[in-house]
């Protein structure tokens, strides 16, 4: 029996047997091979084969620990300290002190009667924030790749003019669409030389919430545009012919054959969106700062605020936020994934 | 040819040693600093000075914003050990016990003692603190309105003088920009540091005899009513507290570009709109209104300090004794418009033929001594961000109608009770 690295050394033997690899190349190859062989032998004759697999996922491993798992085991200690001091071993436990601040309310519908009324107007703003954008981006995702998936002229220049904005830093978004908005932006401009009055873009939080919504469909929909065009053209078009020929119209095959198929691709944007628009923060942030007032504060920007904006850098209530967030998005996959397979068995 | 290549190979390697020797020779630091005006450039040219008399000190400057560099990252960094050697700054509360003491590095300590007021240098001591030396003020500031006296001139209304209220001011501003047809009357920073002036004016008092802080005066409210009522009639630029979110925004490009009548800002505008504004219109700076509480704008300023995290705490204090010294300092001033907080600098000859600066500064200086006690204490009592920026932030929520202005004070009296209980 071989081993897993003798197999593959196998492999990679046979392919650089070919005329048209340098003999330099070969040289570095043999020198790398001989290198790796020197480390992974002996460290295989002492893990065994099996435990070679642990060995190549480690580094990975090693990463996830540190950079994900450690931090999110810190923020769950500091979510019971107080203080404004940085290092762990220098903040006090204080308990359920900062759950219990976050959740001092008289009527929890009414942020102002609470005493961290902050956090429940982001919590507000980011549910809504959530319903509409993951509604709209979803809406306009799906009717621009249905007529992306049809024979126009330009398909390919159109997908790339949809697709482009994903490729924009979520900042220069932000700093481009500000300088559209501002009161004497561009839009503003034009509006006045048309004999208009100047419209209070950011300057109203209804406008603004509005504007952060467009905005974030407009600089994310070519991506999900792109996922839901591959599902509709995973659909075999051969269903299409054998309905029209069985008389349905263009509505009954899209009800009946592009909406169930479509549906698992449909979930995946679901979820991926609605993960996305929960994390709402950099985009928003240089674009409206959270304002006017809190009016598009979400709840990323307010853990943000209050452990590292703010002069008493309450890192234990910003945990404990993020903790209370961590809870609702664990509630939310849940109940997507049970959604998920709810759908797969029908 | 490989006894060639071989020789190549020494030359390079050893030439490549001499340079790591050579660059190992030369220690460098560095500087957080932010720039309202000219100061970064002024500093760069003082260090350079430096740097060729100390060729064994180099002195990186790092420019950030104000808002996110100094507020934000800073106090991240020195927390956590990363921070520079040395910073420009003016929350210098979040920084105590993370200083240098340069007391035992600096050359002279005497000099420090007698350079710089006594309050300025324990403003930086902790509680347990007795002598150390931290760093120095290096620049004082006033906050205080400043108008466009072309518009005046333009609408052919007299500049109030003696002593005027800020309701004064605002209808006066109001008939300028109404005659001149410019946009906005009157506007002030989005800062509770500079709302504070105004509202002591009007007769506020955040701190009681007993040491604790209430909020919610008449005087406070009053002062909050005539900025919700700049906003409510529309003679200030909304952008300016409204649009900015949650940070610090100055209105001094408004004023700038000649859009507005009247700026609340500060003695630090003066470099930048001795730049910036030229000989477009004439500007210059106004006593700061009455009120019950007399005519009072707010102390400030900025600080140079060394933070205690450095690797070469002498070549720190050699940086920190040059910049201290009188005729460094007294070139800085000169040439930044700054007010000094040294006390020997002299007669300062500040370098500009720009005769409505220099009035400007003449101005501020005769600010100084009308500054009230509770100015005094909100400034160096170590409490100013833990109130002004809950009073930016909260009066911002009652300007977009989010908080009715009674529901405002009994948020803002419990984040600043928060805040302190954090202390």
């Amino acid at each position: 029996m071989i081993s897993f690295l003798e197999y593959n050394m196998i492999k990679l033997n046979t392919f650089f047997s070919a005329d048209f690899l340098a003999a330099p190349l070969r040289m570095v190859y043999d020198a790398l091979v001989s290198v790796m062989d020197f480390i992974m032998h002996p460290l295989q004759n002492l893990v065994g084969v099996r435990g070679m697999a642990y060995i190549f996922v480690l580094p990975n491993l090693l990463i996830f620990g540190i950079f994900i798992l450690f931090p999110m085991l810190l923020n769950f200690y500091y979510a019971f300290t107080g203080g404004s001091r940085l290092f762990p071993q220098d903040r006090p436990f204080v308990g359920l002190d900062n759950l219990n601040r976050l959740f001092t309310c008289q009527d929890f519908l009414s942020p102002n009667t609470c005493r961290e009324d902050l956090f429940w107007r982001a919590a507000t703003n980011t549910v809504t924030f959530v319903f509409l954008q993951v509604a709209l981006l979803v809406l306009v995702s799906l009717v621009t790749a249905l007529i992306l998936n049809r024979n126009i002229q330009a398909r390919g220049f159109f997908r790339s003019v949809f697709f482009y904005p994903v490729l924009l830093s979520p900042v220069v978004v932000a700093l481009i669409w500000k300088w559209i908005l501002q009161q004497d932006g561009v839009l503003n401009a034009i509006i006045v030389s048309l004999g208009g009055e100047k419209l209070p873009f950011l300057i109203s939080a209804d406008w603004a919430r509005f504007w952060v919504i467009v905005i974030s469909v407009w600089a994310q929909m070519g991506f999900y545009t792109l996922i839901l065009l591959a599902g509709l053209q995973s659909i075999p078009g051969e269903l299409y012919e054998a309905a029209s020929m069985d008389g349905a119209g263009a509505v009954q095959a899209f009800r009946a054959i592009t909406i169930p198929l479509l549906m698992p691709t449909m979930l995946v944007v679901l979820v991926l969106s609605l993960i996305r628009a929960v994390q709402a923060f950099d985009q928003v942030f240089a674009f409206t700062g959270g304002g006017p007032g809190t009016a598009t504060t979400y709840m990323v920007q307010y853990i943000f605020t209050v452990g590292f904006a703010s002069p008493a850098r309450e890192f234990g209530l910003a945990a404990a936020a993020s903790l209370v967030m961590a809870a609702v998005l664990l509630l939310l996959t849940a109940g997507q994934l049970r959604l998920g397979r709810t759908s797969n068995l029908a | 040819m490989k006894s060639r290549g071989l020789l190549f190979l020494l030359i390079a390697l050893v030439a490549l040693g001499v340079n790591l020797v050579a660059a190992q020779d030369v220690v460098e630091l560095r500087i957080t600093w932010y720039s309202d005006g000219n100061e970064g450039e002024v500093l760069r040219g003082l260090l350079d000075e430096f740097e060729a008399a100390n060729p064994d000190i180099k002195v990186v400057v790092d420019e950030v914003d104000y808002a996110n560099g100094i507020q934000q990252l800073l106090p991240v960094q020195v927390e956590a050990g990363e921070g520079p050697d040395m910073a420009r700054i003016t929350n210098f509360d979040i920084y105590k016990g993370k200083y240098l003491d340069l007391r035992p590095l600096v050359a002279d300590a005497a000099y420090w003692e007698e350079s710089f007021p006594a309050s300025t240098l324990a403003a930086l001591r902790s509680a347990d603190d007795t002598d150390q030396i931290y760093g120095f003020q290096n620049q004082v500031t006033v906050t205080g309105p400043f108008i466009n006296r072309t518009l005046f001139e333009q609408a052919g209304i007299e500049v109030p003088t003696g002593d005027v209220t800020w309701e004064e001011w605002t209808e006066v501003s109001k008939q300028v920009a109404e005659a001149t047809g410019t946009p906005y009357a009157i506007a002030m920073d989005r800062s509770g540091h500079r709302f504070a002036g105004p509202a002591f004016s009007q007769g506020a008092t955040y701190f009681n005899e007993d040491g604790s802080i209430t909020m919610d005066t008449p005087g406070f409210r009053k002062m909050a009513e005539i900025l919700l009522g700049w906003h409510t009639s529309g003679i200030t630029p909304a952008d300016v507290w409204i649009g900015a979110g949650g940070t610090y925004n100055p209105a001094a490009p408004y004023f700038i570009n000649g859009q507005l009548v009247m700026y609340m800002s500060g003695s630090w505008q003066i470099s930048n709109f001795a730049t910036n504004i030229g000989d477009a219109f004439d500007w210059e700076a106004v006593p700061n209104p009455t009120g019950p509480g007399g005519s009072t704008g707010m102390p400030g300023g900025t600080f140079f300090v060394a933070f205690g995290d450095t690797e070469h705490p002498a070549e720190v204090a050699r940086v920190m004794d040059y910049l201290a010294s009188v005729d460094v300092l007294k070139a800085f001033t000169e040439k930044t418009l700054f007010l000094p907080a040294h006390l020997g600098l002299g007669e300062l000859n500040y370098q500009t033929d720009n005769a409505l600066a220099a009035a400007a500064l003449n101005m501020f200086v005769a600010e100084v001594p009308k500054l009230s006690e509770q100015a005094y204490k909100l400034q160096y009592g170590g409490l100013a961000f833990a109130i002004n920026d809950p009073v930016r932030d909260r009066l911002t929520q009652v300007l977009t109608g989010e908080l009715t202005l009674d529901e405002a004070m009994v948020q803002l009296q419990q984040d600043v009770d928060d805040k302190l209980a954090t202390r």
